[in-house]
């Protein structure tokens, strides 16, 4: 009888405030928004259209819009400059992202499965390092870590960088999340009741439910190792093993130094630097924001 | 060990015992790279910072390391240029992290009012700047400062972005230029979450949009803003790409040991100083969490009010 009444009530409600919608005043809101947009957006727009001057241009023509086309000439010098030295960076950026966050998914896909999965003896301790660990400042071990990996030679070489790489705690956690969410009990009971091993178990029936997940994971690696700045420059010294992140940043500390002008250079290699990332990013919107969401509200 | 077990293994009897290893085994590969790349370096980090490099006599053969105890902390409390880089960064954030929560805050309020449609596109476009990797963001800025090729220097007539104080600004503005719109995606997704009844409700009360911000949203985000305002804290006190970058622009203006990270990455790399750096990283890591633990503290108090 309630339930009746309510319900035209709860209609009226609805039809109402819909109509009260339309009248509120946009205006202020939209002009806040609009600011910031232009905020955000000018400097990538700024890089954009540098990208497209010659060096003259650069320093005469407004900032803000196009002068002479020069872009294809200035890609051309970047990618040969050095003998392609900035090709070789952008192949080490990818490899580096590709294998790193490939080791981090695989490492943390098993071990959030084994928490979520598994009663053990120690459990509730794996999982306590893992969420303090995430709140440890990474870049105070950067300096004990490459005194260690100089010690064993490791410095300089791809392990000294994609070591670090494979262990993320957050992505653990984010692996438990993801194992207690996709994969039923009573499934992993069946398997093992006709006899399946457990690495069968979960090689063939926990890793595709999880596959959400393990996508999400790798992405959030990927793009964390493609921006990192910090390990490659404690880590590598050789400019051939640098990711293209470092090498931008080492074009521009010549620049500074040297009498050479490197600026249309290092603009260029900017800009071409983003656009994988920037792909990678928006095709795969959908898992990485429910990653970092899932990340920040639980 | 056994107390934070929350499934002691003798209720689930003998069957249960087939799926113990396993647990172990599905980590093992993680708790192996643990030790390797956090327990070992924080160990070593305490190891170095309690000895330190010594020769003999002349100098001549090989150095030893000999313990010294509280000998590298005691230089590193009484050294005025680490405490100044410290409390550098602490005003930085102090300032920062207040205008870039709520600024992010402000902007996901107002993407909330806004037709939705209209809203996706703002809602790219604030992430232009997450997709732009730090450094790649510092230099950018860095030309838009310099008094070269900026057409920012230009519209202000030459103004100097590394005075004392602007160089600050300049520092600062880098920092929300790239933070907000990853912030605001949160509170965004915070705000969704709400049931949309609440809403109904307050308006049937007669609260205008406001009322309805202040009394219903912003409490709802209230997890979201402590936890972003935690890792921010852990976050700037590790400042070190946006300066040591600007700094091959403006090296008056922005010292070798501006930050605290960077006092640590100059006493290593610099000055092979590795004990000091040790010392340092430590101290660090201890003001790090003094701080994180104040501020959940007083956040955590003021919830339950």
């Amino acid at each position: 009888m309630t339930l009746v009444d309510a319900r035209p009530r709860s209609a009226a409600i609805r039809s109402a405030v819909p109509g009260k919608r339309r009248k509120r005043p946009f205006t202020l809101p939209l002009v806040l928004l609009v600011l910031f947009l232009i905020y955000s957006v000018a400097p990538v727009w700024w890089l954009f259209v540098s990208s497209t001057k010659n060096l003259s241009d650069l320093y005469q023509s407004f900032g803000l819009w196009f002068a002479h086309w020069n872009f294809f000439a200035n890609v051309r010098e970047t990618l040969t400059y050095d003998n392609g030295v900035f090709g070789q960076w952008m192949w080490n950026s990818v490899l580096y992202a590709t294998a790193g966050a490939a080791g981090a998914t695989l490492i943390a896909t098993a071990a959030g499965y084994g928490l979520a999965k598994f009663r053990f003896r120690g459990r509730g301790l794996v999982f306590a390092i893992t969420v303090g660990s995430s709140l440890l400042p990474g870049a105070l071990l950067a300096m004990p870590m490459y005194l260690l990996f100089s010690k064993i030679g490791l410095v300089g070489t791809i392990w000294s960088v994609l070591i670090p790489y494979f262990v993320n705690p957050f992505s653990v956690y984010l692996g438990r999340v993801y194992a207690d969410g996709s994969v039923p009990d009573e499934l992993l009971e069946a398997a093992r009741l006709d006899g399946a091993s457990e690495l069968r178990i979960f090689t063939r029936i926990s890793l595709r439910l999880m596959t959400t997940g393990a996508v999400t994971i790798f992405i959030l690696n990927f793009i964390a190792i493609w921006n990192n700045f910090f390990l490659p420059l404690f880590m590598l010294n050789g400019e051939r093993t640098f990711p293209v992140i470092l090498g931008l940043y080492s074009w521009n500390e010549q620049l500074l130094e040297s009498q050479g002008d490197m600026t249309n250079l290092v603009i260029t290699g900017s800009l071409l630097s983003i656009i994988p990332l920037a792909v990678f990013m928006i095709s795969l919107q959908r898992y990485w924001r429910s990653g970092v969401l899932l990340g920040s509200i639980k | 060990m056994s107390v934070v077990d929350d499934a002691p293994p003798a209720r689930r009897g003998a069957a249960s015992r087939a799926w113990t290893a396993p647990g172990w085994a599905f980590n093992l590969p993680y708790l192996l790279g643990f030790l390797a790349v956090y327990v070992a370096p924080v160990g070593y980090a305490i190891w170095q910072s309690t000895h330190q490099e010594k020769r003999s006599g002349l100098g001549f053969g090989a150095p030893k390391v000999v313990f010294t105890g509280f000998q590298n902390f005691s230089q590193v409390l009484g050294d005025g240029a680490f405490w100044t880089s410290l409390l550098r960064v602490v005003a930085v954030a102090a300032v920062e992290i207040p205008v870039v929560l709520g600024l992010a805050l402000v902007l996901a309020l107002l993407l909330d009012v806004v037709k939705s449609r209209l809203a996706r596109y703002f809602r790219v476009a604030f992430l232009v700047p997450y997709m732009v990797p730090i450094v790649v963001a510092t230099l950018v800025w860095l030309y838009l400062y310099s008094p070269v090729a900026s057409p920012l220097v230009a519209a202000f007539h030459g103004l100097n972005f590394f005075t004392p104080v602007t160089t600050y600004l300049s520092i600062g503005n880098v920092l929300v230029w790239a933070q907000i719109g990853f912030n605001m995606i949160l509170f965004a997704a915070a705000l969704q979450a709400i049931p949309g009844d609440l809403f109904e409700a307050a308006r049937l009360d007669g609260a205008g949009e406001p009322r309805i911000a202040w009394s219903i949203k912003i409490p709802a985000v209230r997890p979201v803003l402590v936890l972003t305002g935690m890792f921010s804290i852990i976050g700037m006190l590790q400042l070190f790409t946006e300066p040591q970058i600007l700094r091959q622009l403006a090296p008056q203006a922005i010292s070798m040991d501006f930050t605290p990270m960077q006092s640590i990455y100059a006493a290593g790399f610099s000055a092979n100083n590795y004990d000091y750096a040790a010392a340092m990283s430590v101290v660090l890591a201890v003001v790090t969490g003094i701080l994180a633990f104040v501020f959940y503290r007083i956040t955590n108090r003021r919830t339950v009010l």
